[in-house]
């Protein structure tokens, strides 16, 4: 079986028009048959990866040939397990919507929904600079209706803000994409490909322009994660999108964003990223410390794993700006274990809530452990996971980007530590606080239906998995962020 | 003996073949206004109409049948080219698109079948003159031919104190543009010698001490300011609200598209082919001159609850992001013009499809409200709207993304990054404005149309029954809102035939 990444990036989005057009209660059904088979596929993918192979599975057509795009996607140590990542958690979302939520027109729903993971894939595997602006703005077109329409209360100004935030950082990036292509043509034909930008920029561009460029597109990608200090959107986005949306905004799209760093900037501008070294570990230590301090005073349950959120991204933005091997990787790994942990982390909470007469105040919860053991334990390892537990893959991403910080600025690294105490702060007391606790006034306990644990185990599963062998994602990325530090790397 | 003495008589040469997309277009302004004076209602409500469609694609045909052509007609006073057959494309389409909308219009009714799709066709014909012009003599003429019969449709609906009021405006307004126009043409024949472009050109030649003269300046300056009126480019774009807002829907289509493409095609003819030598003058004034307009359409349409005002506005900014491609003067700039003009009209029939067809099924007229939650009640007038949005936006995925990185794509080349930055900050002001539509469109609850006549007095069993709602929107403007939409998705995935054709535009210009 021969891997055309193209059948992958389209399988979620036909099962979703599919279910469209079928329309009614049965449009969850094509939907949730398009999401699993694009996990089967990237199963298939990862089977036959060749760790260390370079650039697999790779289509490369013209697609505008006057602007000089290319359609070209294609897998490597970069992407592999965030596309990986996607389709487990879309799949386990797509299937909690089936199974669990009754949403008036759902075929657009699951249309937009499938859309959203086409879109992913398509920025996660896309190798054309342009092409991977185009699908990291088109992920926010679904975001926008699938909020707008079925989101909480607040949601158009939800919305507004959300979109306005992102999309001033996505347009920025567009010109600065075109810009960049443009400005490094030099004598040849124009292209967005990465790998003639790579080869082009340092002959051409000054580190003026790049510097500029590069800001460009570093705010894009920070107002998606988000980070300190651009994340003023979160609070109302998260607290109003639907709960399959918000568990994929936050598990996958904000990776996009992390991933964009590690894709397009470090290996094209790695002058400008050690130009603006500094200023970027400082940005992420205040995303660590102003994310920690907000989820242990916030009583919103929501928000606690928003501003957690926040605090996580701000560790992987630490470890990309280490630039360093260790910190690159820990970076990657670090955002597969978020992506990971993030998921059911909502679930969990949803079911929570729903045991709190709908309440997703923590002062309404407590006390659930007596009645639903297994809720509390599934609960567990995933706040287990969330505080860095040694032996959690998550300990592995965060040592490997301290290691790469300590190398790199001694200070920041041991101020960012606090970060990890910290962890344990939030993830303990939300833990405790709707789990233990006394039983908080509207709680009926009831343990998880099948359904929910359809949906919970599996994803519980893989974070076990992941956390008993790391190695699984280090080896198959190590090469690859090699290659894409050393154009920037301190020897 | 007569066909002897023909045969001695040389008359000057007249190449139908090339003049054949006007002639199309005049003589079915005259066969629609003859059948448009028979007794037969069907004649003048059916057959006049589909004549007038059948003249549209006359055109269309005919250029398509030119293509490839490049020569210059009628002793140089009008040139044939890509750029010319391409704007009669355009202005074929947007006139298809017309017809059908003013199918069961209000306004072809009040001012008789026949004038109106004549003046319909007449103005058709007036802008491929003004775009295929390449003398002065012929922009002005080709500058009144299209606007006078545009003054009259303005105001077809004469019962409506509005629709007159607009078109009283735009001749007002428009005849200071004309004035403006002809002085500016006026004083570039004093500083050049020449009303060709060609000869123009060949007065600028490098090495001549004309491209700072200030006759010629000035002589620029005015003709820049006449035809930005017709581009509603900023300063001089103030008519464009009120006119578009009181002009028959269906009239306000037509205008939006075409003034603007026709007044863009003869600003790409003047400036890139006759004046391209003083393009050191010229350039940082139409730099600014864009700027400005972006800014002020895009912030003027923030506040508007009319959609019409509001699309109004938006295609000024539109106008503003156009005028770049002729800023940078290079074929990429031009490609980049044009493509965007393609592309804006298929965004803005689909628009403005939906508004016709919600200011007949509701009484709230183009007001945002008219549109509150017909995702879940019209989701074949949503659909479409919604895509025109996105595209307007410059969302991808849609036509509009790719237009607008070709044209920041042109002014990056063209050392205008600044210009292509300010682009991509117009469209997010921009956003603040198309999103209250989709916002309107999904995320309102649709108002219970029944409680309307409930209020009015009737009682509660069944009002419909009283009162038969003959308001339909016709199953045409439905289907010109889906269809341009489609092609909006379309040629946002798949551009490379607009990219192939814009390419032979580009290089019938002739620039680098």
């Amino acid at each position: 079986m021969t891997v055309h990444l193209s059948i992958l990036l389209a399988l979620p989005a036909v099962g979703g028009l599919v279910g469209a057009v079928a329309g009614g209660r049965a449009a969850r059904w094509p939907a949730l048959l398009g999401s699993f088979l694009a996990l089967a596929y990237s199963i298939v993918a990862i089977v036959r990866f060749k760790s260390g192979g370079g650039l697999q599975f790779v289509t490369d057509q013209d697609w505008i040939s006057a602007l000089g795009v290319h359609f070209k996607v294609g897998l490597d140590g970069l992407n592999i397990l965030l596309v990986l990542l996607t389709t487990v958690t879309f799949s386990a979302t797509t299937l909690w919507a089936a199974l669990r939520e009754d949403y008036e027109r759902p075929g657009l729903f699951f249309f937009w929904f499938g859309l959203t993971q086409s879109a992913v894939l398509l920025a996660l595997t896309a190798q054309d600079l342009l092409l991977f602006v185009l699908a990291f703005d088109l992920m926010l077109v679904p975001v926008l209706f699938l909020t707008g329409i079925w989101g909480g209360p607040e949601r158009v100004r939800a919305i507004t803000k959300l979109f306005i935030y992102t999309l001033v950082g996505s347009l920025l990036m567009l010109a600065a994409a075109i810009a960049t292509a443009v400005m490094s043509q030099g004598d040849s034909t124009l292209s967005f490909a990465f790998s003639d930008l790579a080869v082009r920029i340092p002959e051409t561009l000054g580190s003026g322009t790049q510097d500029w460029i590069f800001l460009f597109f570093a705010a894009a990608f920070l107002v998606k994660m988000p980070a300190f200090p651009l994340q003023g959107w979160m609070p109302d986005g998260y607290g109003n999108m639907p709960l399959p949306v918000l568990a994929v905004f936050s598990g996958v799209l904000s990776k996009v964003a992390a991933y964009g760093f590690i894709r397009v900037l470090l290996p094209l501008f790695p002058d400008a990223a050690q130009h603006f070294q500094t200023l970027f570990l400082l940005l992420a230590l205040a995303s660590i410390l102003y994310g920690s301090a907000m989820a242990f005073t916030t009583t919103q349950t929501r928000l606690v794993l928003g501003y957690s959120s926040i605090a996580q991204l701000g560790f992987i933005v630490l470890g990309i700006f280490s630039l360093r091997n260790e910190g690159v990787q820990g970076a990657l790994l670090q955002s597969v274990n978020h992506g990971l942990v993030v998921v059911p982390a909502f679930f969990v909470v949803a079911l929570l809530s729903a045991r709190a007469g709908g309440s997703e105040d923590l002062r309404d919860m407590g006390g659930i452990a007596f009645r639903a053991p297994v809720l509390a334990a599934l609960f567990l390892v995933v706040a287990l996971a969330t505080l860095a537990m040694p032996g959690s893959s998550n300990f592995a991403g965060e040592f490997l980007i301290l290691l790469g910080v300590f190398k790199a600025k001694v200070t920041i690294a041991i101020l960012a530590s606090f970060g990890v105490a910290m962890a344990s702060v939030y993830s303990l007391r939300l833990f405790i606080r709707t789990v233990h606790n006394r039983v908080g006034p509207k709680v009926q306990s009831r343990e998880l239906s099948v359904a929910d644990g359809l949906v919970l185990v599996p994803l519980i599963l893989a974070i076990l998995a992941l956390a008993l062998y790391p190695q699984f994602g280090l080896s198959r990325s190590e090469a690859s962020v090699k290659r894409a530090v050393s154009a920037g790397v301190v020897k | 003996m007569i066909a002897a003495a023909a045969e001695k008589l040389h008359g000057p040469h007249i190449d139908w073949a090339g003049l054949s997309p006007i002639v199309a277009l005049l003589g079915g302004a005259t066969i629609v206004l003859l059948v448009g004076l028979a007794r037969s209602r069907t004649t003048r409500q059916v057959v006049v109409p589909l004549l007038s469609i059948v003249a549209f694609a006359a055109a269309i045909g005919l250029s398509v049948w030119q293509w490839g052509e490049r020569k210059d007609l009628i002793e140089g006073a009008l040139r044939l080219d890509e750029l010319t057959l391409a704007m009669t494309m355009i202005f074929g389409v947007a006139g298809i698109a017309t017809v059908l909308l003013s199918w069961r219009a209000l306004a072809p009714r009040e001012a008789a079948h026949g004038e109106y799709y004549a003046l319909l066709l007449t103005a058709a014909a007036g802008m491929v003159v003004l775009a295929g012009a390449s003398n002065t003599v012929t922009i002005f003429l080709g500058y009144e031919l299209l606007s006078i019969p545009l003054y009259v449709l303005c105001a077809t609906e004469m019962r409506r104190a509005s629709s007159l009021e607009s078109g009283l405006k735009y001749l007002i307004i428009g005849s200071v543009g004309s004035a403006t126009l002809l002085y500016g043409l006026a004083l570039l024949y004093g500083a050049t010698g020449s009303t060709d472009f060609s000869g123009m050109a060949a007065a600028l030649e490098p090495g001549g001490d004309l491209v700072s003269d200030p006759l010629l300046l000035t002589g620029i300056a005015l003709t820049l300011a006449g035809i930005a009126f017709k581009a509603s480019v900023a300063p001089f774009h103030q008519w464009t609200p009120d006119v578009y807002e009181g002009a028959p829907t269906p009239i306000t289509t037509f205008m939006a598209v075409t003034t603007k493409a026709a007044a863009l095609g003869v600003a790409i003819r003047l400036f890139d082919v006759a004046l391209i030598q003083a393009q050191p003058d010229w350039g940082p004034l139409l730099a600014a001159l864009a700027a400005v307009t972006i800014i002020v359409g895009n912030v003027g349409a923030l506040g508007q609850t009319s959609l019409k005002r509001m699309l109004a506005y938006s295609s000024v900014a539109q106008a503003g992001y156009m005028l770049g491609g002729i800023v940078v003067a290079s074929k990429l700039g031009v490609q980049a013009t044009v493509f965007y003009l393609a592309v804006y009209l298929l965004m803005n029939v689909a628009a403005f499809a939906v508004i016709v067809a919600r200011e007949r099924e509701t009484d709230r007229g183009d007001d945002i409200s008219a549109l509150d939650g017909i995702g879940a009640t019209r989701p074949w007038l949503a659909w479409p709207l919604t895509i025109a949005m996105l595209a307007l936006a410059g969302l991808p995925a849609t036509a509009g993304f790719i237009g607008k990185v070709y044209l920041i794509d042109a002014l990056v080349s063209g050392g205008y990054t600044w210009l292509g930055v300010l682009i991509v900050i117009g469209s997010m002001i921009s956003l603040g404005y198309y999103l209250r539509v989709v916002a309107a469109i999904w995320m309102k609850p649709a108002p219970a149309e029944a409680a309307v006549p409930a209020l009015a007095g009737g009682s509660l069993g069944a009002p419909e029954h009283e009162e038969p709602r003959t308001r339909v929107a016709g199953w045409e403007t439905v289907f010109v809102g889906v269809l341009f939409a489609a092609a909006t998705i379309v040629f946002g995935i798949v551009p490379s035939p607009l990219f192939d054709a814009v390419e032979d535009v580009g290089r019938a210009i002739g620039l680098l």
